[in-house]
């Protein structure tokens, strides 16, 4: 939809709004996350900016990597943080709270800020970048499971199996090292049975069960 | 019907508001008679009358329990978090009717009956399921009390469990039939019902769709006899209502989704196609909404050490080897 709309003229400006509204809503919401006291907070206000996100990639026609912007992020990491969040403070009362460091950290996030962004213009202008030819894709639109049209899961499966293989294997590595390390940290003792085992009980013929004694008479 | 409101005179968000207001009434009437039914059928299997006071048969019921809801008070307990205490019933309620948003209920010469004809349908359930766990879990922290908290820690495990487990189970069906939208899907099976080759797949959903829905004998969330009401033990009047409508609105989609996935959505079995598709689709999602109302009355609540384990090894492995060999067959056997 938004790919054509910046392609021709009046549907272009609609395009162009719609863009500058989400990134003025997604910059709004990442500073919501940062700023607030209480984490639960901090954790409405990135989803709010994942879903922002996440439009920003449905406005290029990327349904697939929107759904998994919301699936993956949304849905399974910051659920994790609500989990840990829940976990550790039983109860709304907010965390003891330490000393303020906004002031201080201040300083260097807005020189990371600004060498990032410095370093976006730079690509944007004279690297590569501004080299690469952007050829607007051809492919027609459809349902992203269709093969053939753009944005598709075949071609995004493709692409991940041999092109970006190397990296897609390793980031996988990274993340089995992070899984085996939270297990070792975490995991203890397994924890004692404090029950008999079950399988003597269901092993047992009838016969050998204890004599009925009709009791009275 | 839906499609012919399409004209081209006609703006375009006022089409999409009509169809949205159409359909959300149809689905919000079918919520408050889906609890009436759950109720009766209930009653039958336990030999009881169930309710039979207000209305004919109890027809009533329905507008007897909204009214009472509306009347009672709305209570915040002192130690929530009256933000997102607020907040998150309207995540659940919204989640759960955007799902709407993109079923197809039906299709005709004049187009597909659905308020949007979404590439990737499925995909984008996926999606708004994934946000609706976010209701129950900051509903539970947010009431500032124990049982709460439990609950909604509970539902936090369970549902990202059983989410994998569910997705893995869906994308054979997405295999065979080589696209995400809801149509495609239903072409696919002009012939089969994906019920047949994806037996394997079926069983997992309706398994997950229960856990999914937190629905006995999965309702660990809110388990009466452990956590009073689990995550909405704190929340009364309009606002638990909002919850409650979110849950029966959350289990017509499931019921909606298996229909369209593995029960053909709106085609005719055996070529009837006298009896017009909508009648098929009604039919066979009241079909699946009869079998969890079955599950609850015959199933007891599972442990919930065993509930984690059935999902992370059984349900999940199953699922994966049922999409490697389908993906297998469809790759090797043409």
């Amino acid at each position: 939809m938004a790919r054509h709309d910046l392609e021709n003229g009046a549907e272009g400006a609609r395009g162009l709004i719609l863009f500058w509204l989400l990134a003025l809503l997604l910059i709004v919401t990442a500073v919501f996350t940062v700023t607030q006291k209480s984490p639960v907070y901090s954790v409405v206000g990135l989803l709010a900016n994942f879903v922002v996100l996440a439009t920003l990639f449905l406005t290029l026609d990327a349904e697939f990597v929107f759904v998994i912007q919301i699936v993956v992020y949304g849905g399974a990491v910051l659920v994790l943080f609500v989990f840990v969040i829940a976990l550790l403070s039983s109860g709304v009362g907010p965390f003891a709270e330490g000393p303020n460091r906004m002031p201080r950290a201040l300083v260097p996030a807005a020189f990371i800020v600004l060498v990032a962004f410095a370093a976006l213009v730079y690509g944007l202008v004279r690297g590569p970048l501004a080299t690469a030819a952007v050829h607007p894709s051809s492919a027609p639109l459809g349902a992203a499971g269709d093969a053939g049209v753009f944005g598709s899961i075949a071609d995004f499966g493709a692409a991940l199996f041999t092109t970006h293989l190397l990296p897609f294997e390793v980031t996988s590595l990274i993340l089995m090292v992070a899984v085996v390390g939270v297990v070792m940290l975490a995991g203890d003792a397994p924890p004692e049975r404090t029950h008999g085992s079950h399988s003597p009980q269901v092993r047992r013929k009838p016969r050998e069960r204890e004599p009925i004694v009709k009791a009275g008479r | 019907m839906l499609a012919a409101l399409s004209l081209d005179v006609v703006p375009l968000w006022v089409v999409v508001l009509a169809k949205s207001g159409f359909v959300l009434f149809v689905v919000v009437t079918t919520f408050a008679y889906a609890m009436l039914f759950e109720r009766k059928i209930m009653a039958w299997m336990q030999l009881r009358p169930g309710p039979n006071r207000v209305g004919p048969w109890g027809l009533m019921q329905p507008a007897a329990d909204a009214a009472k809801m509306m009347f009672k008070e709305d209570l915040t307990p002192s130690t929530a978090d009256p933000f997102i205490y607020r907040f998150a019933p309207w995540i659940s309620l919204a989640t759960a009717m955007g799902v709407f948003a993109v079923i197809p209920f039906s299709e005709t010469s004049g187009g597909l009956w659905s308020i949007g004809n979404v590439n990737s349908g499925i995909l984008f359930v996926f999606a708004l399921t994934s946000i609706g766990v976010y209701g129950i879990s900051l509903a539970g922290w947010s009431s500032g009390s124990k049982y709460p908290l439990l609950g909604s820690v509970r539902s936090t495990a369970q549902m990202i469990s059983y989410e994998l487990a569910m997705t893995m189970s869906v994308i054979g069906v997405l295999i065979l039939a080589g696209t995400t939208s809801f149509a495609g899907i239903v072409h696919a099976q002009a012939k089969w019902w994906f019920v047949l080759p994806q037996f394997v797949g079926f069983i997992v959903y309706i398994i997950t769709a229960v856990a999914e829905t937190n629905r006995a004998p999965f309702d660990l969330v809110e388990a009466e006899t452990e956590l009073v009401g689990g995550f909405h033990t704190e929340y009364s009047g309009l606002r638990f209502g909002l919850f409650f409508i979110a849950e029966y609105l959350n289990m017509i989609a499931v019921a909606c989704v298996a229909t369209l996935l593995f029960f053909g959505g709106w085609n005719p079995p055996f070529g009837l196609t006298v009896i017009p598709g909508i009648v098929w689709f009604l039919l066979k999602d009241g079909f699946f909404i009869f079998i969890y109302i079955w599950l609850r009355t015959t199933l007891p609540r599972l442990r919930y050490d065993r509930l984690m384990a059935f999902g992370w090894k059984v349900l999940l492995p199953v699922a994966t080897l049922n999409l490697m060999v389908t993906a297998a067959i469809v790759a090797f056997g043409g």
